[in-house]
């Protein structure tokens, strides 16, 4: 069965919702065993760190660029942790940078 | 988790003030919303090319909220999928999604209402996610409803004019916009860092371990989805049995 266009986007937004949902209501309560509490403290780290790198260095144009932005926030998140900041800096880094290394 | 951290709470608003809450989540919703632009503008591209329309490619972005798995629904739609392989894939692409909802269950006050708990779920992305973890103490919902706002508003214009218009932004443009992402983790992985060495580390072996991943034979065969949430099973895991946190939340000072 092939289902219209509008029926597969409803059918996938309603999937989607339900994957981010059913820990809301599994989990209704604060967790008090020490091992899963460390593990769900830990969880966002690594996922982001796990999609940024090396997605970050395949995005840009040229490799080097987004290597240079990697290295940019980096520095800038250490310095001046602000997520603007450091979004606009590593933007700006691949602008600059992709002016000598891609033509 | 729950403790209010003085190094950071400075940055921040009470916990309690609503209004401030809102402000700062508006703000913080900006540099979301710019890198939102320049990825769904990319997606409207692909959805325009399996003969999607703007209001079909909006109602996408604003049900979905999800870059690989729009990316995916749009092959899928493309391919003439059926229903079973279209929910199958959500649920492969998506599952990431679902350990990133466990962990914010913990960041909110238990007397928070099962209705604000499942508005929460629909802001459920990993921006979003991101920047609601990285908030110290309790979550201010308001916080995470007024960043959704702003970054979805930016993520179903850029779905729509990627339909409409599509290759209209110049090429120097996209790849420098397809970065502010990426500038936005590092901005929420990076600064616990400087505080703990265990944190930079827990970070710097993610990324190894990713590109390991996404190099190494067999391995890299793994779809992106599939490696995020296994990396984060094991790693975050291994993390947890060598460095438990304290009673308030934080890994204990290395």
């Amino acid at each position: 069965m092939r289902p219209s266009i509008l029926l597969s986007l409803l059918i996938m937004s309603a999937t989607v919702y339900v994957i981010r949902a059913l820990p809301f209501v599994l989990l209704r309560r604060n967790i008090t065993n020490p091992f899963l509490r460390s593990f769900l403290y830990y969880v966002p780290y690594v996922t982001l760190a796990v999609m940024t790198f090396p997605a970050i260095i395949t995005a840009t144009d040229s490799p080097w660029s987004g290597l240079l932005a990697l290295i940019v926030g980096v520095v800038v998140s250490l310095v001046r942790g602000d997520l603007f900041t450091v979004a606009l800096s590593s933007c700006v880094t691949v602008f600059l940078s992709e002016l000598f290394l891609v033509h | 988790m729950h403790q209010q951290n003085s190094i950071v709470s400075g940055r921040y608003p009470t916990f309690g003030d609503h209004r401030g809450w809102m402000l700062r989540g508006f703000r913080d919703g900006f540099p979301i919303a710019m890198g939102y632009f320049a990825v769904s503008f990319a997606l409207g591209i692909a959805a325009r090319n399996v003969g999607m329309n703007a209001v079909q490619g909006f109602l996408m972005s604003l049900g979905m909220v999800a870059s690989a798995g729009e990316y995916a629904a749009i092959m899928l739609i493309g391919a003439g999928a059926g229903v079973l392989e279209m929910i199958a894939t959500t649920v492969v692409i998506n599952l990431r999604y679902f350990l990133m909802s466990c962990s914010l269950t913990q960041k909110l006050d238990p007397k928070t209402p099962l209705w604000k708990r499942f508005l929460l779920a629909y802001c459920v992305t990993d921006e979003l996610f991101g920047i609601s973890s990285a908030v110290p103490g309790y979550l201010d919902v308001a916080y995470t409803y007024a960043a959704t706002a702003v970054s979805v508003s930016g993520w179903c214009l850029g779905t729509v004019l990627g339909v409409v218009v599509g290759n209209i932004l110049p090429a120097r443009a996209m790849s420098a916009l397809s970065v502010a992402l990426y500038g936005m983790f590092l901005a929420i992985i990076i600064p616990p860092a400087k505080h703990s060495r265990f944190m930079g580390c827990l970070v710097a072996l993610s990324m190894a371990a990713s590109w390991i991943f996404t190099a190494a034979p067999v391995l890299r065969t793994i779809s992106s989805g599939f490696r995020v949430i296994l990396l984060t099973l094991a790693i975050a895991g291994i993390a947890a049995l060598v460095r438990p946190v304290e009673p308030d939340g934080t890994p204990a000072k290395s």
